[in-house]
């Protein structure tokens, strides 16, 4: 059995419709970081960030061969935690409406 | 022990393995046969992932791009591991919420036409082709390489071992044999990084060897290493945007790799294999840190590499030349044509006249000694001999084959016998684990896209478990004469992959999950703009000759415009075009919310519903 949108309970559409804005809002953040480390700092500004060091290591050439892919890991690891988490709020943002019916 | 017998020892132990993993994981059903029956823990999920993901390519040849390249080489550092973030963010989680088996299944299911799921069934088929037989042809350099067997020989026994695990077990033996190759795989990339990063750095760690000063010389690696460069005519290691690679095409060639890495269908794949949606978002995680490993150690062993080659052969004597050279002036892998004096000339750039170090490339080994012994002739005065440096410079020919730098790191740090040993298992374990992923993806397409889903609906559970198996013992065989027959534009191809993944495949799902509005029509007219610009640009750059016209655009970069014109062309025709269907809407609804208590239930379940 389905239920296509309209016919369902608006609380729980509203509910969904929150869970999405927040799963897109986490996600452009995390996106805009990807881009200007990996694109931004790593290629795009390499040149210029290569006058200073980190270490040994010039620091756009270390952006470009280390530092993004340190982020992308980094990042990915944000992503999971907080949406696992905000799987788990949703779920019980409607077993409370689920409740709340039953009395 | 010898060399030799290590590796065979090696080799046999690790081949043995898989077999034994692919006999207790074989399986029974559809679902155990693509997906492993969708119960693969998120960890072992990610090493599986890593392990089809690094093929022969990245464990061989990676290192060896970056040291030549330098800077550059980040690029690919950087695409290949960045477009895990677009996958894990954009991707992962919806296709698991979907729930069916494969990419053309959900443009099919998304777009509601069969038209659309062909042309995904066949782009499918031909990126997995066409890298599938680079894969088979690697297993049989190793073999050929360090057993000192025929090519050919080497290329039966992989078709052999594959052909096994992967029509025994399917998605779940090929899963569990590429968790124990990643091990295999990854030891033998890290033990040889770590001996060589203490012996020249002094730290075990390489990627903090590779921004360390040399032990006693004082100066920064790279900064030596940059030095050097300057004194033999080469480009700047560490600066960015010399010669071929300016700003643009870096730019475009890293994009183009980030979106491909998301829109290629054997690593999309993978993220249907396990439980659930929180699981295919550690799982992402995983597989991206398992990669990093190798990632973040491959520019440390190429620059590593680039040290002790510069250092250890330029203005050497015979004499003075260390062992592994000459054990590898045997492969090929390295030739040198000396000008006179007795002293290996490494040099580039505006001082690359004096160059005396070139490789064999495709010459054949008559050529190779033909030019050899006029060019002795002409070093002896002899009015018959010929200086042999013209003919290969003209080649192209210049420099030591790029896959010298992984093979024969260990034999450069003067490791033991068995670590080079352990090397060679571990290029046949990258190439084996990347091939049997890629076959099953033909497999599924074919037999499950094609067969089940357009040709025969009503084919009962055991049928279509035979078809699967049957297509995929013919993929195995047709990718194992790819590999002996290579057809010339296959190396080519395969970095081209991405390019046409990223125009084709990569906006059509994005839009498909995050835009309701997105018709079919639309999608089917981006999705043919996109791959149709960028496999003309591509064709008419390599065999046309055009110049890089799109705004002086390589081919190697140019999917970052075709999936650029992909995304205008369907958005700029939506509005055109009907909105989805109801059905359609609410197959978007649901698969954007996260499964588990809650109404939401009800539509998962008819989600998942075959």
């Amino acid at each position: 059995m389905t239920h296509s949108p309209d016919e369902r309970d608006p609380r729980v559409a509203a509910a969904i419709g929150r869970y999405w804005k927040k799963n897109v809002t986490i996600m452009a953040i995390l996106l805009f970081v990807w881009a200007a480390v990996g694109l931004g700092a790593g290629v795009l500004f390499a040149d210029s960030l290569n006058a200073y060091y980190i270490g040994g290591y010039p620091l756009g050439f270390w952006f470009a061969q280390q530092g993004s892919i340190i982020t992308f890991v980094i990042l990915i690891l944000i992503y999971a935690l907080t949406l696992n988490r905000l799987d788990k709020e949703h779920h019980r943002d409607l077993a409370r409406l689920n409740e709340e019916d039953a009395t | 022990m010898s060399v030799q017998a290590w590796t065979f020892l090696f080799v046999g132990a690790t081949f043995s393995l898989y077999l034994v993993i692919a006999w207790l994981s074989r399986v029974s059903d559809t679902k155990g046969f693509y997906v492993a029956g969708q119960g693969i823990p998120a960890a072992a999920n990610g090493m599986a992932t890593a392990a089809d993901w690094m093929s022969a390519a990245s464990f061989i040849s990676m290192a060896g791009i970056i040291s030549t390249l330098g800077y550059a080489g980040g690029m690919y550092l950087m695409g290949w591991t960045g477009g895990y973030v677009l996958l894990a963010l954009l991707l992962a989680p919806y296709l698991r919420k979907f729930g069916h088996y494969t990419v053309p299944d959900f443009i099919g299911d998304r777009y509601r036409s069969n038209a659309a799921r062909i042309v995904a069934v066949v782009c499918a088929i031909f990126v997995s082709f066409t890298y599938v037989a680079g894969q088979m042809r690697g297993v049989g350099i190793v073999f050929s390489r360090f057993l000192e067997v025929d090519v050919n020989i080497g290329v039966y026994v992989g078709v052999a071992i594959v052909f096994v695990y992967a029509t025994l077990g399917g998605m779940k033996g090929i899963t569990w044999t590429q968790v124990a190759q990643y091990w295999v795989l990854i030891t033998a990339f890290l033990t040889p990084a770590i001996a060589i990063s203490l012996q020249l750095t002094g730290t075990p760690i390489p990627q903090i060897g590779l921004g360390s000063e040399l032990v006693g010389e004082g100066t920064a690696l790279l900064e030596k290493l940059n030095q050097i460069h300057a004194d033999l005519g080469f480009a700047s290691y560490t600066e960015p945007f010399i010669g071929n690679w300016d700003k643009l095409n870096v730019f475009a060639v890293t994009l183009a790799l980030m979106a491909g890495t998301a829109g290629l269908p054997h690593v999309i794949v993978r993220f249907y294999t396990v439980k659930n949606v929180a699981a295919a978002r550690w799982s992402a995680f995983w597989a991206l840190l398992f990669i990093a490993l190798l990632y973040l150690t491959a520019p440390a062993i190429g620059a590593f590499a680039r040290y002790a080659m510069l250092d250890g052969l330029h203005g050497k004597t015979e004499q003075e030349l260390p062992g592994w050279f000459h054990s590898w002036e045997q492969t090929g892998l390295l030739l040198w044509m000396d000008d006179g004096d007795g002293r290996l000339s490494y040099t580039g750039g505006d001082r690359i006249d004096e160059n005396e170090l070139f490789r064999s490339g495709n010459l054949g080994a008559a050529r190779i000694a033909e030019l050899k012994t006029d060019h002795q002739k002409w070093l002896d005065g002899n009015p018959d001999g010929r200086d042999g440096r013209p003919a290969l410079r003209q080649a192209g020919l210049v420099g030591p084959d790029r896959d010298i730098i992984v093979l024969a790191t260990p034999e450069m740090a003067d490791l033991a016998r068995w670590i080079i040993a352990l090397v060679a298992a571990g290029g046949l374990a990258a190439a084996l684990s990347t091939a049997s992923g890629l076959l099953l993806v033909i497999s599924s397409s074919v037999a499950h896209d094609l067969y089940y889903r357009i040709i025969n609906p009503a084919a009962t559970e055991s049928q279509r478990l035979l078809v699967g198996r049957t297509v995929i013992g013919f993929a195995v065989v047709i990718a194992g004469i790819l590999g002996i027959y290579p057809p010339g534009f296959v190396s080519q191809v395969v970095a081209f992959a991405f390019g046409l993944a990223a125009a084709s495949f990569f906006p059509a799902i994005v839009l498909g999950i995050f835009s309701k509005r997105v018709g079919t029509y639309p999608a089917m007219f981006g999705m043919i703009a996109g791959i149709g610009f960028t496999g003309t640009y591509i064709l008419g750059s390599v065999y046309g000759g055009w110049s890089s016209w799109a705004f002086g655009i390589g081919p190697q970069g140019i999917g970052a415009v075709g999936m650029a014109l992909n995304f205008i062309v369907t958005l700029g025709l939506t509005p055109f075009f009907p909105a989805p269907d109801k059905s359609v809407q609410e197959l978007i609804l649901s698969i954007r919310e996260p499964e588990g208590a809650g109404p939401g239930l009800d539509i998962d379940h008819s989600a998942e519903a075959d």
